[in-house]
């Protein structure tokens, strides 16, 4: 059977980058050739941008930039079927490497994040980061990163689970919060 | 489960399946009278509620396109969602925290207690609390609220140890886990509460009362309940006489089919009920039904609200357990030398991580916002709940171009905030950070309103019917076939949660329309 290319990055990124790739659907960048191949919209310089984007709008020092490819590759996802979406992202993406009389991503943090200030009241802004917001906070592997443990069902809940466990504060009494039954 | 023809004009047919919706259904099932319930969302369980905030709020919260309109900061924030109410069998009782209190006697009477504020619509309610009293203690029992009955409390999660070690400290006396709809202890078939920490995603433990599992099926083993999911109410007709005749719906497929009804009751959470009454019109009510008085999506409240989070040295993980997990009532009295009118509630509530990101501040980004997300695991969190003022001009309207997918005008939902609200809110967040602070906070933050999930005062309850849409009954003042059966009822907000009152006046409501039926009054 011929595995399409995207597929064929995603399953080599399993082998080499484990669980991480599996929950973040990402291409690792290093094996396999560049993450942005699997990209339908735009191209490798735009998805290289917009992850740096990505990455100044929520920095997290405790993630890797697979997280953030996530998010780009949502965003080209969702634009490959949105005409209007599409020209939004190449225009924004466009228009920071002209401010930036270069390459956007060639720009030294704060001045990226200066020049990301101009336009954060735009639509192309505006867009990257809604839909960052989502897709960056709700990747379970973020969650793990981040410390988040998410459902507790399987767990039986926290009752067992250290739902009152804080003990650098004194328990309040009784008569406030009756012992569990 | 019965099923009754739609040319059946002696069913009792009720809009939406919530508070109100689903215990008036249970209510006249158990009196003997047939009801059709209508319920525009699809019926899930315990089974299929899943704990994850994105997927849950997809699964059951109301998402056709509204807009917002006014200065409060959700219009900016939430454009197209000014309001977080569901669309799913049980209504907004699937994804409420619990908070069970009564309203305070003076706030029945507001207009009375806070005399004439500029820009408000205040009015006395026209019942009083000692006749509520008698429902209240049968609502409190049929949702099992702890601090009731004999009922234990809940016992306190991290979130409510840190609330409740600030708040002493900071001088406040009334702190505890609060009257919840939440099963200490096994009770009416369901289970004691697993701290699960996923109350607004739906409770799959069982233990937060809902009508999805209590009302609805007590109703159906009476063999009078025809719940009819996934239909939703596009107008209610009327006859030459003015009465109600009947409910047009979309079916899932999209077919419309009327019902026939004796009675109509409509219990769609304010926003819906508004719309479906101005979509209504004819000929005869060319502004709405049930709206002569002009007042049908006016005078819309959503409470005072507004959160305090703050982030700890040590860890406090808000997020294991019971979401309203404790209250500090101190603040609710009325006291006007706080610079305000009307009092408030600080309860615990908590977010997961994707929820945190998404509303701890809506719109912004960079590394200050993302350090507070990085002590997301050091956080406490506490919501504020207080009475906002009734203003004529916030209102729920019909968009005057856009629509819907059956081709009905969607609603706008203006509001502006009355001076009180801010005073409150400003008040309220600084008291909010003095209780965190007594227990060492390195950093609070004021977090503005999330969408709308108290939603009141659309129609609501007058002693005159120039004033208000329908009577203390919830009967229109027009109709006297056509019922309000949800919190659109409410003539003033109050500080509670409001849900407890929904259902107690549900209970009387049925009351009231079994005997008047019985009377051949109706």
């Amino acid at each position: 059977m011929k595995m399409k290319r995207r597929e064929f990055l995603q399953k080599s990124a399993i082998v080499v980058a484990g669980a991480a790739a599996v929950a973040s659907g990402v291409a690792v960048v290093g094996y396999a050739g560049p993450w942005t191949a699997g990209l339908k919209t735009l191209n490798a310089h735009e998805g290289e941008t917009l992850l740096r984007m990505a990455r100044q709008i929520f920095p997290h020092d405790r993630l890797d930039d697979a997280h953030y490819a996530k998010v780009v590759q949502d965003l080209d996802t969702e634009a490959a079927t949105k005409p209007d979406l599409a020209k939004l992202l190449h225009d924004g993406l466009a228009k920071l490497d002209a401010d930036a009389h270069g390459k956007f991503i060639s720009l030294s943090g704060d001045d990226q994040i200066a020049a990301l200030k101009q336009v954060d009241e735009t639509p192309f802004f505006q867009k990257v980061r809604s839909t960052e917001i989502v897709s960056l906070y709700n990747n379970h592997e973020v969650w793990k990163r981040l410390g988040y443990p998410g459902a507790s069902y399987q767990l039986g809940g926290y009752l067992h689970h250290g739902f009152n466990d804080l003990n650098w504060l004194p328990d309040p009494p009784a008569s406030a919060s009756p012992k569990p039954m | 489960m019965a099923r009754f023809d739609p040319n059946d004009d002696s069913v009792v047919v009720i809009i939406g399946s919530g508070a109100g919706g689903g215990t008036l259904a249970n209510e006249l099932c158990q009196k003997g009278l047939k009801v059709v319930l209508l319920e525009a969302g699809k019926r899930q369980s315990s089974a299929t509620f899943r704990n994850d905030e994105w997927f849950a709020f997809n699964q059951l919260a109301w998402l056709d396109k509204r807009t917002a309109s006014g200065s409060w900061r959700v219009a900016k924030d939430f454009p197209n969602l000014p309001a977080w109410t569901c669309k799913t069998v049980g209504g907004t009782t699937v994804h409420w925290a619990g908070a069970s209190l009564r309203l305070q006697e003076h706030e029945f009477k507001a207009r009375t207690a806070y005399s004439n504020i500029t820009g408000a619509n205040l009015l006395d309610w026209p019942l009083t609390l000692a006749e509520l009293e008698p429902y209240y203690a049968k609502a409190e029992d049929k949702m099992g609220v702890t601090r009731t009955n004999d009922i234990p409390g809940l016992p306190g999660n991290n979130n409510f140890k840190v609330m409740y070690n600030g708040a002493t400290r900071a001088g406040y006396k009334t702190v505890h886990t609060g009257r919840m709809a939440i099963n200490s202890r096994p009770r009416d078939d369901r289970s004691a509460c697993w701290q699960l920490g996923f109350c607004f995603q739906g409770c799959k433990s069982g233990a937060k009362w809902s009508t999805l599992y209590t009302e609805i099926p007590k109703a159906e083993a009476t063999g009078k309940l025809d719940l009819r999911p996934e239909s939703q109410a596009l107008q209610i007709q009327h006859d030459a006489n003015g009465k109600a005749t009947g409910v047009l719906y979309a079916d899932k497929d999209g077919k419309r089919v009327v019902q026939k009804a004796r009675i109509v009751c409509v219990a769609c959470n304010s926003i819906e009920t508004a719309r479906l009454l101005l979509n209504s019109n004819s000929s005869t009510f060319p502004h709405g039904l049930a709206n002569s008085s002009g007042q049908v999506g006016k005078n819309y409240m959503r409470h005072t609200t507004g959160s305090v989070y703050a982030t700890f040295k040590k860890p406090v993980h808000m997020y294991r357990g019971t979401v309203m997990a404790g209250i500090i009532a101190d603040e609710a009295e009325l006291n006007t030398k706080r610079g305000f009118t009307g009092g408030f509630e600080m309860e615990t509530i908590s977010l997961g991580l994707p929820f945190a990101a998404a509303f701890l501040n809506p719109g912004a980004w960079g590394r200050d916002y993302t350090r507070l997300l990085d002590q997301f695991n050091n956080m406490a969190g506490m919501w504020i709940v207080g009475e906002d003022m009734p203003q004529e001009t916030n209102a729920v309207t019909l968009h005057p171009t856009e629509k819907d997918q059956y081709g009905l005008p969607i609603p706008d939902v203006h509001y502006d905030d009355h001076p009180n609200d801010m005073a409150m809110r400003n008040y309220a967040f600084k008291r909010g950070a003095a209780v965190y602070d007594a227990v060492g906070a390195i950093q609070t933050i004021e977090v503005p309103p999330y969408p709308s999930t108290h939603n009141l005062g659309t129609c609501r309850m007058t002693e005159n019917p120039r004033d208000g849409v329908c009577n203390k009954w919830g009967q229109t003042h027009d109709l006297k076939n056509l019922f309000i059966s949800d919190g659109s009822q409410f003539t003033t907000s109050a500080a509670e949660n409001p849900t407890l009152t929904i259902v107690t006046l549900a209970i009387r409501q049925a009351d009231y329309i079994a005997g008047e039926s019985m009377k051949r009054n109706l």
